[in-house]
């Protein structure tokens, strides 16, 4: 062994892919863009996503929609908890991905990841009470049944934080799917590399393929198409922007199907408790009439 | 003018085959939304039958009408009274029409029928051990016998619900097709279902089948002494049964409301839901009728304010 | 002999229309800046009701800075108040129902039966719903003290032109916005009326104001930039057109738009009531629904049956005079669209399906249809896709559960869907896969305050009715 001891060892370098439809592939227009840490050294070359990447994602979505809205929300609770059992156990891993790529000491970023993992926990005790809370029996002024109750919109794109690489990501994420919804989600131009590891432990959680897509690129090439897709059923535009004209024009684009819009805010707060409203922004209420009547006319009387 | 039913039709041999034949066909009608039912016929309530349509409407109800005492106090002194009432209902008009029947018990049958010679009116006897029904097949029968004997033109039968509720529909069926053959061409036969006691939609529909299958001339909701009697909605769904009975067979037969109609109001409401459920081929007594008591005076008081304008009084019409 | 209804008509001495009415702005009526009118006629007749000031863009302007003015203090009111505002509304709807039902159906032209036992009940009970929401804000999950918007722009469609209106004022208020709204422009009567009741009620000036105008007005009062909050109910086109106008801007935005509701009939449904559903379905108010059940799914085993007992229950239908007591099809509300009707069913038979319309009598003068419809019709005719917004059904048929529902959701619309079958467990699973935000099993058509309303896909977003339809004016 003397041989090699004084050579060091050369690491093995990670080729980032995106995660489409619970696989992991490269942009089907080969391309790639170099990724810097905050101070400007290279870290990876990410995929730059096109719009085919985009359309494929959508495909991939739909067609785990209907798995997942029909999933129990029971199962989708344990999933969506298994992602946070699995975060926990690659916890260094992330800390240092968001430290590099945020630029945050250690111990900033160790707050970030374990904020983030608690994040998926507090979404994954959502999935069987927001029907609860959203929904409902109504007192109709007649013989009927009459029960509301949310269901998942669908298809939903999300333009991740851009800032938030991480937390950011999954507090955008995981109160889509919680509900039923599948989603494509574009991640943080600059810090993406967070969001691709984050599809390797989604592929090890339990989580069918499809139901989170992730891609990386520049949002201004690929969520216009997103938003001007007609099998995509709402639209996240968070990391667009508040007040951005991208923003605006992927809200033009979107009323084109009447996607539901949830607009940027001013200044989202990742590391603040979060309510409920990213979880309903993306929820249908369904309103289902039946007739009660009486149990019968009535009995003899003599 | 479609034939009456004369014999148990053909067309249900199988189904009568045996009880659990019987069952199979009754449970594959198509069911009842009890909520939807009781809509359709509220909202065939709003109809507005105004002047014309109204006069119209009250002499057909009048004509409609089974004039009826079934009271343990009943005499002969009263059963004469109700004819002479049912011949002549408003003495200073007398281009009332008649009522259709005058119903009595089997032991008033023969009074009644003395006292209508000549006037077309009609006697129908309630039998079978009405209103409970509550006695062996021969007593039965035999109860049939002695109206049909005493002259009833018509026989108002009571089904055994007994049977009907433990499950037995042959057995109901059966004792319809032997009172039918007991009435044979003498008298036309009304199956009173006791809806109130079948309770349910789904009940009252299979045993309207019962009845039309087992040769009934009438079926007949009620017998008056229960506390729900004629409905809007009993009723709309027994006209749905005689209207796809004659389009399955080609044999049309009548239906008898009775029970808890004594306003004018409410009758015009029965025969809307005929006119728009059957239309006009059972507007006609011989197809359609009512079996009540106190609803021919207020008939009688809203055709004098037709005539005159003013409002009448019990005082102008008759207490028989 | 026959039994004839003789003519039951409606008095139409308990209301009494003005020839001319004004804009209603900061609780006076006021002509417009530029003087301009339009006429409202009755569709049934023709005939001329009133004269009507026509909105601008100045008066949009004049209007939302008077209901600006007004929400400082109606939005600060305490709850409780503005509850009392919305009840003593509620009440004097009740008090003038009759006057209300015959006014919208003489400018509607739907049948005094739907306006007297449908519109006006309903008008009433959505006010008094919300009236008693105002001071409980605090518990409709939205957290503690939820704000109003501010000036809500509301445009509401003539099908159901007091009913539209409840629905988007009485939320507003009662959360504590101020509304500028605008009637449809072959409708606006019922709202100017209503104003008047806003004045009987003693509510501030300034808090409702009505815009009696057409899509330009519409446009101004969504586009203007002082207004917080854009209800629409109408055209998915137009739905469209508004969420673009919108975007980039903080306004909040409901749409109610079109539809192409399914009705699924299976075998073993409840026959005659399912017959009743479908006439309901598609011939209430003459078909003019957004959540009309327009297309009927019916399963091929009993189609025929089923058309048989339809088409015999279409021909007992009363069209005619729509203040007839008696009258179930009224007259389609404008001449527009009956042409826009008439066209599509002329498409839907260039196309191949078969058309059948009820035996009945079209009066001489005013806008009518019979009630039609078009059988071997098939997912891609234009009437099964279409929205007619007439007394029109397209019968298509299916052979299983699975086709059912695909069948159902094969559309870009997702408003309403109906259901019948006996088999309970058959309805919450076909009911669970429909995609649509409004589901009627083994009924049709029934509404209630209580109730959320709305849409998925491209019948809009947001509820209306019910705890939902609040968030639809709360800064949540």
């Amino acid at each position: 062994m003397s041989e090699t001891t004084d050579v060091k060892r050369l690491s093995v370098f990670k080729t980032y892919k995106l995660y489409v439809g619970g696989k992991f592939p490269r942009s089907e227009s080969g391309r790639v863009y170099e990724v810097s840490d905050s101070k400007g050294n290279w870290l990876a070359n990410a995929p730059l996503a096109s719009r085919k990447d985009a359309r494929d994602a959508v495909v991939a979505a739909r067609k785990a929609f209907g798995g997942w809205s029909g999933a129990t929300a029971y199962n989708r609770g344990q999933i969506l908890y298994r992602i946070a059992e699995m975060l926990e156990g690659r916890r260094e891993q992330f800390v240092r991905e968001v430290g590099e790529a945020e630029g945050l000491s250690k111990s900033k970023a160790a707050a970030v990841v374990d904020a983030a993992i608690d994040r998926w926990v507090w979404y994954a005790g959502w999935t069987d009470k927001v029907a609860q809370i959203a929904g409902g029996g109504n007192p109709v002024a007649g013989p009927f049944f009459n029960l509301s109750t949310p269901e998942p919109t669908g298809v939903v794109a999300v333009v991740a934080p851009q800032d938030s690489s991480f937390l950011g990501l999954v507090s955008v994420i995981a109160p889509v799917i919680a509900t039923g919804s599948t989603t494509v989600v574009i991640a943080s131009e600059s810090a993406p590399l967070p969001a691709l590891s984050l599809g390797e432990v989604l592929a090890t959680s339990d989580l069918p393929g499809g139901v989170i897509n992730i891609l990386t690129g520049k949002a201004s090439e690929i969520a216009p198409s997103l938003a001007a897709h007609q099998d995509v059923n709402a639209i996240d535009l968070t990391g667009a922007g508040h007040g951005s004209d991208l923003a605006r024009d992927l809200e033009i684009a979107a009323a084109d199907n009447l996607k539901r819009v949830l607009r940027p805010s001013a200044s989202p707060d990742w590391t603040a408790p979060q309510g409920t409203e990213r979880l309903t922004a993306f929820l249908e209420t369904k309103t289902v009439w039946h007739p009660t009547g009486s149990l019968g006319a009535s009995g003899s009387a003599y | 003018m479609p034939t009456s039913a004369s014999a148990p039709a053909s067309a249900f041999v199988d189904a009568t085959a045996s009880d659990s034949a019987l069952r199979r066909f009754l449970h594959g009608l198509p069911g009842v939304d009890a909520v939807g039912l009781e809509a359709r016929a509220a909202a065939l309530g709003t109809r507005s039958i105004k002047t014309t349509a109204k006069a119209y409407a009250i002499d057909l109800a009048i004509s409609m009408i089974d004039l009826t005492t079934l009271e343990g106090a009943d005499t002969p002194g009263k059963v004469r009274a109700l004819c002479a009432k049912g011949a002549h209902p408003d003495p200073t008009d007398r281009t009332t029409p008649t009522v259709a029947a005058i119903c009595v018990y089997p032991d008033m049958a023969a009074t009644a029928k003395e006292a209508l010679a000549g006037t077309g009116i009609k006697v129908a006897s309630v039998a079978t051990a009405f209103p409970a029904g509550r006695a062996a097949l021969p007593v039965k029968l035999a109860d049939v016998r002695d109206a049909v004997e005493a002259g009833a033109d018509e026989i108002d039968m009571v089904i055994d619900r007994g049977a009907f509720l433990a499950g037995h529909y042959l057995k109901v069926y059966e004792e319809i097709v032997a009172v039918k053959a007991e009435c044979g061409d003498k008298a036309r036969l009304k199956v009173i279902f006791e809806t109130g006691e079948l309770s349910t939609y789904d009940n009252i529909r299979r045993a309207s089948w019962i009845g039309m299958m087992a040769g009934a001339d009438f079926i007949k909701t009620s017998t008056g002494k229960v506390a729900v009697n004629a409905t809007p909605a009993n009723t709309l769904l027994m006209l749905e049964a005689v209207r796809d009975y004659r389009a399955q067979t080609g044999i049309q037969i009548g239906v008898k409301p009775a029970g808890g109609i004594r306003s004018t109001k409410d009758a015009l409401k029965f025969l809307v839901l005929v006119n728009e459920t059957v239309g006009a081929d059972w507007l006609d007594n011989h197809w359609f009728r009512f079996g009540a008591s106190s609803l021919l005076n207020d008939l009688l008081m809203q055709r004098q304010k037709l005539s005159t304008g003013r409002y009448s009084g019990p005082d102008y019409v008759t207490v028989d | 002999m026959t039994f004839e209804y003789a003519p039951a008509p409606e008095s139409r001495a308990v209301v009494d229309i003005a020839p001319s009415y004004g804009l209603f702005i900061d609780g006076e009526f006021t002509e417009a800046a530029d003087g301009k009118v339009f006429k409202t006629v009755s569709p049934s007749t023709e005939e001329v009701l009133s004269e009507v000031a026509l909105a601008g863009k100045d008066d949009v302007d004049r209007a939302v800075k008077a209901a600006r003015k007004a929400f400082e203090k109606w939005s600060a009111l305490p709850g409780s108040e503005r509850a009392k505002y919305l009840f003593r509304i509620a009440r004097i709807i009740q008090e003038r129902s009759r006057e209300l039902a015959v006014l919208e159906t003489l400018d509607n032209g739907k049948p005094i039966k739907e306006t007297r036992d449908a519109d006006l009940p309903l008008v009433a009970a959505h006010f008094f719903y919300y009236a008693g929401w105002a001071d409980k804000l605090d518990h409709a999950g939205y957290g503690a003290n939820p704000r109003p918007l501010g000036v809500a722009g509301q445009v509401i469609p003539w099908n159901f032109p007091l009913l539209m209106l409840a629905w988007k004022i009485a939320p507003a208020l009662a959360t504590g916005n101020t509304v500028v709204l605008k009637p449809a422009e072959t409708t606006p009567l019922s709202a100017l009326f209503f104003a008047d009741i806003c004045r009987q009620a003693g509510l501030p000036r300034g808090v409702v104001n009505i815009l009696p105008g057409y899509g330009d007005t519409g446009a101004a009062l969504v586009n203007h930039p002082d207004v917080n909050k854009v209800a629409f109910t109408g055209s998915t086109a137009v739905g469209k057109a508004i969420a673009r106008s919108v975007a980039g801007t903080d306004k909040k935005v409901t749409l109610e738009l079109g539809g192409k509701g399914a009705n699924i009939v299976f075998d073993d449904a409840p026959i005659d009531q399912a017959v009743e559903g479908i006439v309901t379905g598609i011939f209430f108010n003459q078909g003019q629904v957004c959540c009309a059940g327009s297309r009927l799914l019916v399963q091929e085993s009993i189609q025929d049956e089923l058309l048989d007992a339809l088409k015999r229950r279409l021909s007992t239908l009363r069209l005619g005079d729509p203040l007839d007591k008696n009258t179930d099809i009224g007259a389609i509300n404008s001449a527009e669209q009956l042409a826009r009707i008439t066209a599509l069913a002329e498409t839907g038979e260039a196309e191949g399906a078969e058309r059948w319309s009820a035996p009945c009598e079209l009066p001489s003068s005013g806008y009518w249809f019979a009630p039609t419809l078009f059988t071997n019709v098939t997912q891609a005719h234009t009437v099964a896709r279409d929205e007619i917004f007439g007394p029109v059904l397209s019968v298509l048929s299916f052979r299983t559960p699975d086709e059912a529902v695909a069948k159902a959701n094969n559309t870009q619309y997702g408003l309403s869907a109906g259901i019948w079958t006996e088999k309970g467990s058959r309805i919450l699973a076909v009911a669970n896969k429909l995609r649509a935000g409004v589901v009627w099993a083994n009924t049709f058509n029934k509404f209630d305050p209580t109730s959320p309303f709305g849409g998925y896909k491209e019948s809009g977003y947001g509820r209306e009715g019910g705890r939902h339809g609040l968030e639809a004016y709360l800064d949540v």
